[in-house]
């Protein structure tokens, strides 16, 4: 009996059409806004320009939804980012031959870096906020160390190639970015390895129930270490990107942490694990970008920005909870 | 039935509780290897009663806040937009004083109600929106840096002499910014202990469910506790303000006072899901953190490689008390 | 005694987003009674609850007390008005002391401080009046106390409430037997003494032991009431709205039972002493005792996740060692937890995601989840299926399944890798009447297929009705074997220990 009052509840509502995630509509409507703001945007220099511009944040994002979808945060990739672009131009050395080690060798940084989070996280058990935010300083502090506090603002153009190069004569499209290229494939992997793979599953499983997860039999600290590691590599491809088109600063990467967490939030992932989507995180980190274009051609302040995304971050929280309040889960 | 109550747990008084006993302990090691690094390096002139206030005094700011960061905590709430409202309230602060001793109490008020809004509006955003403590405060912290940074981006006003008295003054050969660190301290012990305001604190904070039907409530308890914290940082930035002369828009940010107070209160035996620790714990964990300051002082520590340490000792403190939990951790 | 209601429920409806929850529920309590609430999960029982406290506001109808309309806006209003209401989960503070959390959100105060002195001195009087009550210490933080005396705290909470009526909601879930009749003793005192209690319960036994009227609740509505005690078969059909005949399963017989397929020799760690049993195909050999006897820890070394320090164990044949929970599913053991919330389901996810969880656990990571080496999605539909788990889709997010559904859901999730050995612990707790004789029927079901079911419950009836053969356990140990169909008493006596017998 219980079952016809229980399951009767919600189902056909819910499954009668597909729901289709707010963030999208969200994109659309901003993006005719931008539209009506400044017309040339519909021309492949200005859509391909903004896609350049927001392939680190996608890239980002789409790694930081596999740690907030299981159950954590991840804090350090801001620092990371600076980390590479600084440790790219000492390591170079406006070397362009170096380009392809150095390149290797940021991913071994990431891959240790995720490691180490998931170690610290799974076996001291210390919670990822604070785990991370560690890294976050100790990271900022190596980059510090290694440029000593004034880093030389070059990196040879072959590194830059991926951030900055447009590959040109394309027809229809005319123009497009390495950077977008990147984002794409990038994109579909991580697409692919969240929703069709037996390792997303786990991921939504441990970041739902840890504790129920661990007693059928899955291997909690190796899926939350992977998720992890994916985080701190998306981060390095991030900040490879960034540093073809950024100068060489200690500060590149600040507050991207902030931003790619904002980006998974508005895409619907649910803070605190169990649910999330890949698609979607990229389509809020395109939003955000979008929102900030906006303020641009609305001449508002730098500063504004700030104001804005915090704002935003709070509004999508709220709204998700209330939602979910409302929906009864 | 005595026979079913024989196999129960033995009573509660004679078993050791060690996170009780922790942070004494931490501290003892800390004072030890500040003791051990004094010796070995020949620097035995620091080992004194001024050295030992002038250690206690670096960490004002941070005490101060992590005083605060304890009542939130305590309900299980966190707030990371201490650092910017720190910066805030240096630049509102020595803005209104101008140098003008007239101003000075003025200023005090307005940044006294700056801190009071601004933990209302984190307690509200909280409890009213349903939004994620921590995901709440970092975006009013963000809103706080923003505004701060579209007007301010130097050094900004004066603070007058008379009220530099907060940092540098001395009451009966004793600093009074310690005092006064002591003192508040000893206001808030007081206030979680012996207050039914304090007693709701940790039912809020232990089960907010058992609160809520004992008619405690809830949303209000955490509100003020917000409004507490955020007072406290708002004292910690006058208190800046009158070492510096000035204000600072980036003072909050470079001192991470919100990762640090955290620490602070957990190293103090404060557990971050709410419910249980206090106040004499933070004070503890401040000391011990001062100490490690000194500890990397004495030792000639580059600054760079104090911050990759302090990042990895924050860590390393957490994990000293997490790291036998049974509990799987995100 | 007055033959006045000092509550009154009237008419009560309550509706949720798509459910109707209650539906005209009138419902009264008299001074110096013990109300008798019963139905199944589900029914309306804790909505009704929740109304009366003052957690939800009801849609139609009202809620008299002492011959006025009261509407409460706050469970605080419904304290103030007499009304209190001990929770399934308890609502206490573990980091508090005894008295602290008996005066939560009203402490005594002098001069804004306050009055620790007067309210322990307070505790120890409202503890005193009852005899359980006396082992407890005021000071003594409620984390360090065992679940019973939690649940006298709770008790004593109550009462120190000077409540005129007191809600008791399944009390008993978490008590093993000889907790449930120093319980039900202070249940007596209570009635005594002129409070009328509303007992919530779907256990038949606590009825007809307690209860002077009954109210059945069935899908929001009242579906009988009895103003004298009824025959428990009454309560039961008006629970249901059937008979239930042949609710247990039939035993195995002697040819089914086949070749030893799990055995301890003496296995220690330190919850467990000397542990020796073997268990064999075919079998449901059920684990009996009280909380904190040792039968929980028991599953947890066999599954791996608290192993055994010492001892040798051997499962089908090979001489096995497991140290981890994931060694133990690989040589084919299957545990189903008894917090089926907390431990079992990843509860936003699909029903299919749920029963494909250890498959998947055990595939390549990196793998497409849709096929596994134990089975594709296709199989676990057609597992799903002929566990006649109900619900609108298998897409359906788990968390809208009845418990009882739920918990099959779970099995479908060892099945897949066709385990020698299954463990249920609790395998009905939360789960209603019909849906029970549905898991004991699956439990019957698995082990004729040639898996031996170890069943631990703190239901004894269940135990004695479904196991082939019964272990008691005490203090960590084995300590007595009895066949299928033992009597209560026999098991109890083993259970709580020899002196036990002469009360």
């Amino acid at each position: 009996m219980t079952d016809h009052v229980l399951s009767a509840a919600k189902p056909e509502k819910a499954r009668g059409l597909p729901q289709i995630n707010p963030v999208y509509f969200l994109l659309a409507a901003l993006i005719v806004a931008i539209i009506l703001n400044n017309p040339a945007f519909v021309e492949p220099t200005g859509y391909m320009n903004f896609l350049k511009r927001a392939a680190p944040l996608a890239i980002l994002a789409a790694g930081q939804v596999y740690v907030i979808v299981s159950g954590g945060f991840d804090l350090s990739v801001g620092s990371l980012i600076t980390l590479v672009v600084v440790g790219s131009s000492m390591l170079s050395n406006n070397d362009p031959n170096a380009t392809g080690w150095v390149i290797a060798a940021m991913l071994g940084i990431g891959l240790a870096v995720g490691v180490v989070n998931g170690l610290v996280v799974c076996f001291l058990k210390v919670p990822s906020l604070i785990a991370t935010l560690g890294m976050m300083i100790t990271l900022n502090g190596f980059a510090f160390m290694w440029s000593g506090g004034a880093p030389r603002g070059y990196l040879p153009d072959s590194f830059r190639y991926f951030g900055r190069f447009n590959i040109m004569d394309i027809p229809v499209i005319r123009m497009l970015p390495v950077a977008v290229i990147v984002m794409a494939v990038l994109g579909f992997a991580l697409y692919w390895l969240m929703h069709r793979t037996n390792l997303g599953r786990m991921i939504h499983a441990i970041g739902d129930n840890p504790r129920a997860a661990q007693l059928a039999g899955v291997p909690v600290n190796r899926v939350r270490i992977t998720a992890f590691v994916v985080s701190s590599l998306s981060a390095v491809v991030a900040g490879i990107l960034l540093g073809g088109f950024a100068g060489v600063s200690t500060d590149v990467g600040t507050g991207y942490e902030l931003q790619a967490i904002t980006a998974a939030v508005l895409g619907g992932a649910q803070l605190l694990g169990g649910r999330g989507s890949v698609p979607a995180t990229i389509a809020g980190a395109l939003t955000l970008t979008a929102i900030f274009t906006l303020l641009n051609f609305l001449g508002l302040p730098q500063p504004v920005r700030q104001v804005v995304q915090g704002l935003i971050l709070i509004a999508a929280v709220a709204l998700a909870m209330y939602r979910r309040k409302r929906t009864g889960q | 039935m005595s026979e079913i109550a024989a196999e129960r747990p033995k009573s509660p008084a004679f078993r050791f509780r060690f996170d009780r006993w922790a942070p004494a302990l931490l501290l003892l090691a800390a004072v030890g290897i500040y003791l051990a690094a004094c010796i070995v390096t020949g620097q035995t002139q620091y080992l004194n009663w001024d050295n030992l206030l002038a250690v206690l005094g670096r960490s004002i700011a941070l005490g101060v806040t992590a005083i605060g960061q304890t009542f939130v905590i305590l309900v299980a709430s966190i707030d990371l937009s201490v650092a910017s409202l720190i910066s805030a309230t240096t630049v509102l602060a020595s803005v209104i004083m101008n140098g003008d001793p007239a101003m000075i109490l003025p200023a005090i008020a307005a940044s006294l109600a700056l801190g009071a809004f601004v933990g209302a509006i984190n307690g509200l955003i909280i409890t009213r929106l349903d939004v994620n403590p921590l995901i709440a405060t970092l975006g009013v912290s963000l809103v706080i840096q923003g505004c701060l940074s579209a007007f301010v981006s130097n050094f900004a006003g004066a603070v007058p002499v008379e009220f530099q008295f907060f940092a540098y003054g001395n009451v009966a050969g004793i600093p009074f910014a310690i005092l006064f660190f002591f003192g508040l301290a000893m206001v808030a012990s007081v206030v979680l202990r012996l207050t039914r305001f304090g007693s709701n604190v940790y039912a809020v904070g232990g089960n907010a469910d058992a609160a809520r039907f004992a008619g405690i409530p809830t949303g209000r308890i955490v509100v003020i506790a917000h409004i507490i914290c955020s007072l406290c940082a708002t004292v910690a930035g006058l208190y800046l303000a009158s070492r510096l002369r000035s204000g600072a828009p980036w003072i909050g940010a470079n001192g991470v006072y919100d990762l640090e107070s955290i620490a602070v209160v957990v190293i103090g035996g404060t557990i971050l899901a709410g419910g249980r620790g206090g106040i004499w714990g933070t004070v503890v964990g401040v000391m011990i953190f001062s100490l490690i300051d000194s500890i990397f002082n004495v030792l000639g520590v580059d600054a760079f490689v104090k911050q990759v340490l302090r990042g990895i000792i924050i860590v390393a403190a957490v994990a000293f008390y997490a790291v036998r939990s049974k509990r799987i951790v995100a | 005694m007055t033959d006045a209601p000092v509550i009154e429920m009237k008419g009560i409806g309550k509706r949720f987003p798509g459910v109707v929850a209650l539906e005209d529920v009138s419902f009264a309590c008299r001074r110096g009674e013990v109300h008798a609430l019963v139905g199944e999960n589900g029914a309306g029982k804790s909505t009704l609850i929740k109304i009366l406290s003052g957690v939800y506001r009801p849609d139609d109808g009202e809620v008299w007390i002492d011959g006025r309309p009261v509407a409460f806006r706050h469970p605080v209003e419904a304290i103030a008005a007499g009304i209190s209401v001990i929770y399934q989960e308890f609502s206490l503070l573990p980091e508090r002391t005894v008295t602290q959390n008996i005066f939560l959100g009203r402490e005594i105060t002098r001069n804004w401080m306050l009055d620790s002195a007067a309210m322990c001195a307070q505790t120890r009087r409202v503890l005193d009046m009852f005899g359980a009550g006396r082992r407890i210490d005021p000071d003594a933080l409620v984390a360090d106390l065992d679940v019973a005396s939690q649940q006298m705290v709770e008790i004593a909470k109550a009462i120190s409430l000077d409540a005129k009526v007191l809600v008791m909601d399944e009390p008993t879930a978490a008590l093993n037997e000889a907790e449930c009749r120093e319980l039900f003793e202070t249940v007596d005192a209570l009635r005594a003494h002129g409070t009328a209690v509303i007992y919530i319960t779907h256990r038949m036994r606590e009825v007809t032991r307690l209860a002077d009227r009954v109210t059945v609740l069935k899908d929001g509505e009242i579906a009988a009431r009895f103003e004298t005690l009824p025959e428990p078969s009454a309560i039961v059909h008006a629970m249901v709205g059937r008979d239930i005949s042949d609710f247990y399963a039939p035993f195995a017989t002697a040819d089914e039972l086949g070749k030893p397929v799990l055995s301890v020799l003496g296995g220690s760690n330190d919850a467990l002493h000397d542990i020796a049993f073997e268990l064999r195909a075919g079998e449901i050999l059920g684990f009996a005792g009280i909380q904190g006897a040792g039968r929980v820890a028991l599953a947890m070394a066999i599954f791996g996740a608290r192993p055994f320090e010492s001892g040798t164990m051997t499962l089908a044949g090979d001489s096995v060692r497991f140290t981890h929970p994931r060694q133990a599913i690989r040589a084919g053991i299957g545990l189903l937890p008894g917090d089926r919330k907390g431990e079992g389901l990843v509860l936003m996810q699909s029903v299919r995601d749920n029963g494909m969880l250890t498959p998947r656990a055990f595939g390549n990571l990196f793998s497409s989840h849709r096929k596994t080496a134990f089975t594709d999605l296709a199989g676990m539909d057609r597992l799903l299926d002929q566990m006649e788990v109900k619900a609108a889709s298998y897409d359906q997010d788990i968390r809208f399944l009845s418990g009882g559904n739920q918990q099959k859901a779970i099995v479908a999730r060892w099945l897949a890798l066709k385990p020698k050995v299954l463990i249920f612990i609790e395998p009905t707790r939360g789960i209603d009447v019909n849906a029970k004789s549905g898991i004991y029927r699956l439990m019957r079901d698995l082990a004729k297929e040639g898996a031996g079911i170890i069943m631990i419950s703190s239901d004894l009836p269940e135990i004695i009705g479904a196991a082939d053969r019964i272990l008691a356990m005490r203090g960590g140990r084995i300590v007595a074997e009895h066949p299928s169909g033992a009597s209560e008493t026999a098991i109890m006596l083993d259970a709580t220990g020899e002196q036990e017998a002469a009360v």
